[in-house]
């Protein structure tokens, strides 16, 4: 028995020691305190909320999806310009308008440069912008929903990508073509692009209380392509400034022969002046053709207007309007600091970052020292708008946020690195590796009057081995860095879905205590809706069947219903009696050539179904909604096409 | 001796755990063994004035006249937000109407419709309802306190 007892106190120990041992060196995660102060500073308890929210472009998903951070955890994916399963958007036959433009239903689109609305220059979380790079589109994404409310196409324009970056009271969204085209377009051959292209700029307006678009006015510059752009803020409010790249004007191999001249431009762009210009009767209005669909919230309905005309504004006709500041090696990321006093042009091709004196290109305006012009358009000595010149040592300068204390950040995608440097005395303070070819970069409130500094987000577009396999394509990842002190700390990774670009972030306060939690039943204005199930019912018009349906946990009303014929087109239009957060119902029929419906508490969605066999099928709710979900489910009977079988409909006994 | 052994082995079988471990240690943890519960239980309330429910809702006068506006507004509340459950005169998911407000305090009704999660944690009568139902939850609609009381003038034209 000793013995026993002697051998259970060596298991113990020795027990003690392996375990321990183990946990210790397990994995990479040994490197004492340093990391777990790491852990701390990214951990959410259970329960807790974050501190920011981050929205990142979707890029190829053509999404917006929605982190916390510094967690990373994920909580939403915001259908945009991309049919959603999910959720039925663009399925559903109230959003399917949503997607709708002059090239008919488009379903997808690469989505790019978020940016939340702003008042006096500060994020004012009532919107989010987002441009759709393909097939030209700008977003309205409500801030209290997080539902895409509004889509309108930009004509004139292809590769939408200087986009989608707003004013700082948000007067405009601002869409910048990347590819220059014939305006209008016709027939001609490629090669005679040279002089013969342009190049769009759009100024769209924002109702300040709908958050409505509208194309003010599109300027037309020369054939280059307009990379990136953002607003001149404080002192240089009624600016915009765009990077271009091929002033070349190549048409093909771009990728030598874009890369010829030793500098392109930063093309600035007074939009005060012309908005006067406007204002006052100038400009042309040219034929066109697009789409605007706006989502309306009381219907849950979203419409298509064909618009056909467009304001074009020739910036000749306006003089000082627009100047062009030499920037070196296809400059990418257009960057202005919090002050407005600095425009930063990333030259993709160079070491250094140039950045220019809004105030230098305000004298040298003024004195009119001019360098040649470009098809009339002055253009401004490098020198005389020079304010300095990063020499960062980096490779493949991109994108530049700010953290409100005086610094930038950089990345750089062909050395994968984020540097940090000083405005004003341009002197790099801190280098830190990314994982890897980082592209853009976001800082809460970093593109605006006043940035959050707390943490940085680089957005890598390359994954390789950071994480478990799965397969030749992984998701992209995203370092968090803590950037409260002098040096940056890299604290965190995380998994990104499709592609993120850039990424708008806010602190969680400005929008977690408007977000809505249900749709009120009693506003409902959706024409197919039906405020009580007593008023549940079934029409027949011609071979459309309307099934006017209601849910509550968990049943529907009706949930049986016969009289339906092969042939015909049945409209399932359901309204979720829930009142309550987070109940939504699902709805699918088998054989429906379209998706599932998710509908919020309050809602009204439609989809249709055509039966195509005879018999007796079912339908169900998708979503785990009470104990009592697996029970939610009813049936349809399909009769052959000549039956004379009337429409009935019932649940339980009635 | 024995309860040494039995110490020692828990104590060994703590130390293991303790640390952590690695990936190969499958955390054991003992399950909850329910004991099975009767499947009806009645409900017998001496007293049904005395149990308030848990809500907001901590008094609520009621004159002895009926208020004919509440009753309409109260009506057209009920029509849409809760007949999708209750039928006045059988019971459907939930109970019938008929009769609720001579088996239940005013106070408890309007926390029941005000308050059903936390009514159903902490509230026998409520929790014994829910198992009664098939475990169909009480829906939270986010009436106002008015509009509950509202329901509850028009529950009582129905006895």
């Amino acid at each position: 028995m000793k013995k026993l007892i002697n051998s259970l106190i060596v298991l113990a120990l020795v027990g003690t020691a392996i375990s321990c041992s183990n946990s210790e060196s397990g994995g990479k995660s040994n490197k004492g305190a340093l990391a777990s102060s790491a852990a701390e500073k990214v951990y959410v308890a259970p329960g807790e909320h974050d501190e920011f929210y981050a929205f990142m472009s979707g890029g190829y998903s053509g999404n917006l999806t929605v982190y916390g951070l510094p967690s990373g955890r994920m909580f939403k994916e915001i259908p945009v310009f991309s049919q959603f399963p999910t959720s039925g958007y663009g399925y559903s036959e109230e959003t399917k308008p949503m997607l709708n433009t002059s090239f008919g239903f488009v379903p997808w689109d690469d989505a790019h440069h978020p940016d939340i609305s702003q008042t006096n220059g500060e994020l004012d979380g009532r919107w989010i912008f987002i441009n759709g790079n393909n097939t030209p589109r700008i977003a309205r994404i409500s801030l209290t929903t997080f539902e895409t409310e509004e889509i309108i196409e930009v004509p004139n324009s292809a590769g939408n990508h200087s986009s989608s970056f707003i004013t700082e009271n948000t007067e405009y969204v601002v869409a910048g073509t990347r590819f220059s085209v014939p305006i209008p377009q016709k027939d001609m051959p490629i090669k005679d692009y040279k002089s013969n292209f342009k190049g769009s700029l759009s100024f769209i307006s924002v109702d300040p209380e709908h958050g409505h678009m509208d194309i003010k006015f599109q300027l037309m510059m020369p054939g280059f392509n307009y990379d990136l752009s953002h607003p001149g803020r404080d002192k240089s409010h009624g600016w915009f400034f765009f990077t271009t790249y091929n002033t070349e004007e190549a048409n093909s191999l771009l990728e030598v022969n874009a890369s010829q001249n030793d500098k392109d431009f930063i093309a600035a762009v007074n939009w005060k002046k012309i908005e006067e210009y406007v204002n006052n009767g100038g400009g042309t209005m040219m034929p066109a053709n697009y789409a605007h669909n706006v989502y309306d919230e009381s219907t849950h309905t979203a419409t298509t207007t064909m618009k056909k005309e467009v304001l074009t504004v020739d910036p000749l006709k306006v003089p000082g309007a627009v100047y062009f500041l030499p920037t070196p090696k296809s400059p990418h990321g257009c960057d202005v600091d919090p002050s407005g006093q600095y425009i930063i042009g990333n030259g993709k091709l160079s070491a250094d970052l140039t950045v220019h004196s809004f105030d230098k290109m305000i004298a040298a305006i003024e004195a009119e020292k001019f360098d040649g012009e470009a098809y009339g358009i002055p253009i401004l000595k490098f020198e005389d708008v020079l304010a300095g010149t990063v020499k960062s040592g980096g490779l493949g300068p991109l994108h530049t946020e700010f953290d409100g204390k005086g610094n930038a950040y950089t990345t750089f995608f062909i050395s994968s690195e984020v540097v940090k440097w000083k405005l004003g005395t341009w002197e790099v303070i801190d280098r830190k590796p990314t994982y890897y070819s980082v592209g853009h970069l976001m800082i809460p409130g970093g593109n605006s009057r006043k940035p959050f500094g707390k943490y940085v987000v680089a957005m890598n577009k390359i994954t390789k081995d950071r994480y478990l396999p799965v397969g030749p394509e992984m998701e992209h990842s995203a370092q968090i860095y803590d950037i409260s002190g002098e040096k940056m700390e890299l604290i965190y990774d995380f998994p990104t879905h499709g592609e993120p670009h850039y990424a708008a972030g806010c602190p969680a306060e400005l929008l977690k205590n408007n977000a809505k939690k249900i749709y009120r039943l009693d506003e409902n204005k959706h024409p197919y809706a039906i405020t009580s199930p007593d008023q549940a019912k079934v029409e027949r018009k011609g071979n459309e069947v309307h099934i006017y349906m209601s849910t509550i946990r968990s049943h529907f009303t009706p949930d049986n219903i016969e009289g339906v014929k092969v042939g015909d087109k049945v409209y399932f239009h359901i309204t979720n009696h829930e009142q309550d957060f987070d109940v939504p119902h699902g709805f699918s029929m088998i054989g429906q050539n379209s998706s599932e419906l998710l509908i919020m508490p309050g809602q009204t969605k439609t989809n249709t179904w055509e039966p195509k066999k005879v018999g007796v099928w079912p339908f169900y709710c998708t979503d785990f909604c009470s104990a009592l979900h697996q029970e939610m489910q009813g049936y349809i009977r399909v009769s052959p096409a000549d039956s004379d079988i009337e429409l009935s409909w019932s649940l339980g006994e009635d | 001796m024995k309860n040494t052994i039995k110490t020692l082995i828990v104590m060994a079988t703590l130390v293991l755990y303790s640390c952590g471990g690695g990936a190969q240690e499958k955390k054991v943890e003992s399950k909850k063994v329910e004991t099975p519960k009767k499947d009806k239980v009645e409900i017998v309330e001496a007293e049904p004035e005395v149990n308030k429910g848990v809500g907001p809702v901590k008094n609520v006068e009621v004159a002895e006249a009926i208020d004919a506006a509440m009753v309409a507004r109260g009506t057209e509340l009920f029509n849409t937000k809760c007949q999708a459950c209750h039928k006045v005169e059988k019971k459907f998911i939930g109970p019938a109407i008929k009769g609720v407000t001579e088996r239940r305090s005013p106070e408890w009704i309007m926390n029941m419709i005000l308050n059903p999660v936390e009514m159903v944690e902490k509230d026998p009568v409520a929790r014994q309802l829910l198992i009664d139902h098939n475990g169909s939850p009480m829906a939270n609609q986010n009436l106002t306190e008015a509009e509950a009381r509202d329901i509850l003038e028009y529950f009582r034209t129905l006895n």
